[in-house]
């Protein structure tokens, strides 16, 4: 069955590169330039003024000594990031926030696509399922944190549910007081918060394809399995792309659950290196040492997203 | 066709109209925080934002020093949660305002800093304070506050009874032993719930330094050694630390204290969900719901003394302030006694001088609220004074919070005590 | 030739069999859906209960079901509170205010920078895309100082008394909690993809008819785009509705702030649960107002067939 799915990219047309030497389309090209450079301009000098200054100055704090409020601040070179290097709270950190990304990034984007898949269908009451899903991404963090610290109680919710549901196989633990439940807990508290995000950039995905091919589908005889997998999956590539690079991202950046659920704890199970450069940075006051945490991260995690894009680029 | 270029001309007219917005608004407030120079208007900034009762008594203050026609001064005040990060952030910017209050334990930061200026008060003035509202750093003042606050067990009668358990005051606190006692028989009684609630669900670093360092110094040892404020090694980690820590554990692992409290312990303890919370002052407010059965009491003597945290919000002048002199006045002025007596009458605090005691309700010798500032003059230890407080508070509330969390306790001590040490070092002791 | 079409994507019943199929299908379908209703939507239920109960019922409640059910002690007290306590209503207009011009301009300007992105030629245009890309990486906290620092260096034209006045420094202003929150490379990257998908050709067509590429972005992708811009309406709404730890650093000024830092008005050192719980409701309203709107407007209305070639 085949099936042709326009979500694709065209390819520029060849007449276009052929009549590349004549000189009016020489000059329809050089307008197109400067259309484009104009068009990308505002967003380009706004970024270069807020954010690569001020980044690139916050980097560069990581080759001195600053603090918070001190009244000198000198150069050291590379000394943060050897101190960095042979601390054993970094790299406890890192495996967290990789332990956090691997089991996050898969589950949760499966879970929102399938509650996308949900709520594209025109059944009555679409927009309100739609709107409730989405409930936890706009719900104050301060509810949402007095809520689960109470669910994940040993005598909480959650535990009691987890007996009722298993006829009392499963007891349940003081999920973040145990260091080893402590990130599964936030793990399932970060799903639900965060799912409903990128459901909804999953639907404008699923909205770019058309119904016609839908229409073929049916008309071959496709069941709903096949209908996905040769209509739906094709057809969300680039939102694919786009989700998997920038709930990676987040993934790896998580700060906020742990700051306000487990402050790193229990026993440093939760930390991130988010959440490391911002207690060094603000709390005790550490600039330049946040900064060189801070440089470390945006290395790895530009690595990892650049590679993601590499390998999930257009095959032409 | 036309709906197609309505929405993008209708979106693009609102941008523009956002613009709009953007550039309206902007010509407004920029008065430059340390108060134009020209009206000779000095800021004042504040932590106290929906704080309605204390905020009311620093408007009063303020509007009664502007009456006088000398400087004018303007109040701006700002939640006490976000306070810190926005005045850091008014330092880095060289915004900070002429006068402004700030926590206790970062005076002396702020002092090496080189943000505040020495406060030049008459010493029968300062004489009169409690010496735990006073902000001092390399022996001199850079602050000074209206109040304080102090910690405190707050319990029920009748379990303590049931207990057979005496009630301890400030000049007979519990011992150990006693203390110990009184817990297991709770327990033993099973009800209520908890025997002693320590409140470790706040996540906030500094309620860990400012709650639970008093064990800690009240078994002997410190977060840092006074002598010289250069190593904690052997007062963070020596044997008297490591009973504090032994003792602290053991109090969770005995099921007396819950690992982890819940999100508000008071109410937890008004709900009746346990029968004694470590807790301060300001929780005196919902003491009212238990009547005659809610009874203070203070810490117990682990061996060196019973020990509450000391030092609230205190007030300072800052370095860049340009009419220094008026800001002094204004202080002068704020410090007299019929207001310090408003802000203990208006809020739960300790009231800071005597004569101020003497003019609110319920402070005088033999008056039910007097405990708190008999306690707070016998057992009051400020937290360290040192520019590396920053450093210290962070690394004992997670070394304490470990502990809690149960970590081997000596091995937490003593990588706490060295990283004190190497960081106290690596920045020359702070010496300026 | 070649048609577009954006449109929602179920396809119209044909066969008997696909119609009972569908109504066995939506039973067990709605089952499911409500379920998951229930599962996101139970925190909304507690925040607003609370809001309606005293301080101490809340913890006490928090032992039962009855924490999602307003029994007890109902009131709109928490409510007056909130308005006695903080001037909450000045901080719903400013973030409002605040928020909608954040969410506007950045349509305009990062839709066109996708735009140029995705659909047209120019040197340099893979480096851009990288670094915006790039910039998805470091997080808020990590520059919010030097930001601070950078900004009150930045000098800006005011007019007052009609005359105008060279001035230095953002801070204490609407626009230094807007402007440097306009381009951002989440919504360049989302409309990014989106037009990815848009077929090339309507380019060319239009181009053909004598276009420029201003007005092809505007009368051509843009209304296709629709999905897109809800998106990435209510992906932007939401930080910039959020934020506070940025106009805490930059806003001294009580009649200028935003409603987060408002919620700090409520934890003094007794803290008003249920008076956060009152606030907390009033300004998820909004935000979930302003999804419906966009969800509605922008969704469902791509029923627009598209070009016809």
């Amino acid at each position: 069955m085949s099936v042709t799915t326009p979500g694709q990219t065209t390819k520029r047309t060849t007449t276009r590169a052929a009549d590349a030497h004549a000189p009016t389309l020489k000059k329809t090209e050089r307008r197109e330039a400067l259309a484009g450079a104009l068009m990308v301009s505002p967003s380009v000098i706004l970024l270069i003024v807020f954010f690569f200054i001020p980044v690139g100055l916050a980097f560069l704090l990581a080759f001195t000594n600053a603090r918070l409020i001190s009244p000198t601040i000198s150069f050291t070179g590379l000394d943060n990031f050897t101190r960095l290097f042979e601390d054993p709270l970094f790299w406890r950190s890192l495996r967290n926030t990789l332990y956090f990304a691997v089991v996050v990034v898969p589950l949760q984007s499966g879970f929102a696509l399938l509650l996308a898949l949900l709520v594209n269908q025109r059944i009555r009451g679409t927009n309100f399922f739609r709107t409730l899903y989405f409930v936890p991404v706009v719900t104050s963090i301060v509810v949402v944190s007095i809520l689960w610290k109470f669910m994940y109680q040993p005598d909480g919710l959650v535990n009691n549910l987890l007996q009722s549901v298993s006829f009392n196989l499963i007891q349940g633990t003081d999920w973040l007081n145990n260091p080893g439940a402590a990130m599964p807990a936030i793990m399932f508290m970060s799903i639900w918060q965060a799912v409903g995000f990128h459901m909804i950039i999953w639907l404008s995905g699923l909205q770019t394809i058309a119904p016609e091919l839908y229409e073929a589908a049916d008309i071959d005889g496709a069941g709903r399995w096949e209908k996905f997998r040769y209509v739906t999956w094709p057809g969300l590539r680039n939102t694919r792309t786009f989700i998997l690079v920038t709930i990676t991202i987040a993934a790896l950046s998580l700060f906020a659950q742990i700051n306000i659920m487990t402050n790193g704890g229990p026993l440093d199970a939760t930390t991130t290196v988010v959440f490391q450069a911002v207690r060094i940075g603000y709390q005790q006051q550490q600039t330049a040492y946040a900064s060189a945490i801070s440089l470390v991260f945006f290395l790895l995690v530009l690595t990892v997203s650049l590679v993601q894009r590499y390998l999930t680029r257009e095959k032409d | 066709m036309r709906s197609g270029t309505m929405r993008p001309l209708a979106l693009t007219g609102v941008a523009v109209l956002a613009a709009g917005v953007v550039l309206a608004g902007c010509g407004k407030a920029d008065t430059g925080s340390g108060g134009s120079a020209a009206s000779g208007e000095l800021t004042l900034w504040t932590h106290n934002a929906g704080n309605k009762e204390e905020l009311a008594v620093v408007n009063q203050i303020v509007a009664d020093y502007n009456a006088q026609g000398k400087t004018k001064i303007k109040v701006q005040a700002f939640p006490q949660a976000s306070y810190n990060d926005a005045v850091v952030a008014a330092a880095t910017a060289k915004k900070l305002p002429c006068i402004l209050d700030t926590d206790a334990p970062t005076v002396p930061a702020w002092a090496y800093a080189g943000y505040l200026a020495e406060l030049n008060l008459p010493q029968d003035l300062v004489g009169k304070q409690l010496e735990s509202t006073l902000g001092k750093y390399q022996d001199k003042l850079y602050s000074i506050g209206y109040y304080d606050a102090a910690l405190a067990i707050f319990a029920r009668k009748s379990v303590l009874q049931s207990a057979g358990a005496r009630i301890p005051t400030v000049d007979k606190p519990w011992t150990a032993d006693e203390f110990n006692q009184v817990l297991a028989k709770i327990k033993a009684a099973g009800k209520p719930q908890i025997a002693f609630d320590l409140g470790t669900g706040d996540t906030g670093t500094e309620w860990w330094t400012y709650a639970y360092s008093p064990f800690l110094q009240s078994f002997g040892g410190d977060l840092i050694n006074r002598n010289d404020y250069k190593s904690a090694d052997g007062v963070l980690n020596g044997d008297k630390a490591k009973a504090w820590a032994a003792w602290l554990q053991g109090l969770i692992k005995d099921g007396y204290a819950p690992k982890k409290s819940g999100t508000d312990a008071f109410a937890d303890f008004v709900n009746g969900k346990s029968a004694m919370v470590w807790s301060g002052i300001w929780s005196t407010a919902n003491m009212d719901k238990l009547g005659s059965d809610g009874v203070i009491l203070p810490p117990p003597d682990f061996g060196a003394g019973p020990k509450i945290g000391g030092g609230s919000w205190q007030w300072a002048i800052s370095s860049s302030c340009p009419s220094k002199d008026a800001a002094l006045d204004y202080l002068k002025f704020s410090l007299d006694p019929k207001y310090l007596a408003q802000f203990a009458i208006k809020q739960n605090v300790v009231p800071a001088t005597e004569e101020a005691a003497e003019l609110t309700p319920g402070w005088k010798p033999g008056e039910p609220k007097r405990f708190f500032l008999d306690e707070a003059k016998k057992f009051a230890l400020i937290r360290p004074p040192t520019p590396g407080y920053p450093y210290l508070t962070t690394t004992f509330a997670k070394a304490a919070q470990d502990i809690v969390s149960g970590g081997d306790a000596n091995q937490i001590l003593d990588r706490a005590a060295k990283d004190i040490d190497t960081n106290f070092k690596s920045n020359n002791y702070y010496q300026s | 030739m070649t048609t577009i079409a954006q449109t929602t994507a179920q396809p119209p019943a044909h066969s008997q069999t696909r119609n009972q199929s569908t109504g066995a299908r939506t039973a067990g379908g709605y089952l499911v859906r409500i379920l998951l209703a229930l599962f996101f939507a139970f925190p909304l239920v507690f925040m607003f209960v609370s809001s309606l109960k005293p301080d101490q019922q809340i913890f006490k409640d928090l032992s039962s079901l009855k924490a999602f059910l307003p029994v007890g002690d109902i009131s709109l007290d928490n409510y007056t509170g909130v308005f006695q306590t903080a001037p909450a209503a000045r901080f719903l207009i400013n973030s409002v205010l605040i928020t909608g011009a954040t969410v506007l301009l950045g349509l305009l300007v990062n839709s066109m920078a996708a735009f140029a992105l995705s659909r047209m030629h120019w040197r340099g245009k893979t480096i851009v895309l990288a670094a915006i890309i790039a910039t998805l990486v470091v997080p808020f906290e990590t520059f919010a100082l030097p930001l601070v620092w950078w900004v009150n260096k930045l000098p800006w034209l005011v007019v007052q008394d009609f005359v105008p006045l060279y001035s230095v420094g953002w801070l204490d202003t609407y626009r230094v909690q807007i402007i440097p929150f306009i381009a951002n490379a989440f919504s360049i990257y989302l409309y990014y993809s989106y037009f990815q998908s848009i077929p090339k050709d309507l380019d060319e067509a239009a181009r053909v008819d004598g276009a420029g590429w201003f007005r092809i972005y505007r009368s051509v992708i843009m209304p296709l785009a629709g999905p897109a811009t809800a998106t990435v309406a209510i992906l932007t709404f939401l930080p910039a509705w959020n934020s506070y730890l940025w106009p805490l650093m930059v806003v001294q000024t009580e009649n200028l702030r935003p409603v987060m830092v408002g919620i700090s008005y409520f934890q003094q050192l007794n803290v008003l649960w249920g008076q956060i719980m009152a606030y907390s409701t009033l300004i998820t309203i909004p935000v979930l107002a302003f999804f419906l709107v966009f969800q509605r407007a922008f969704v469902s209305s791509i029923a627009s067939a598209g070009v016809k070639g």
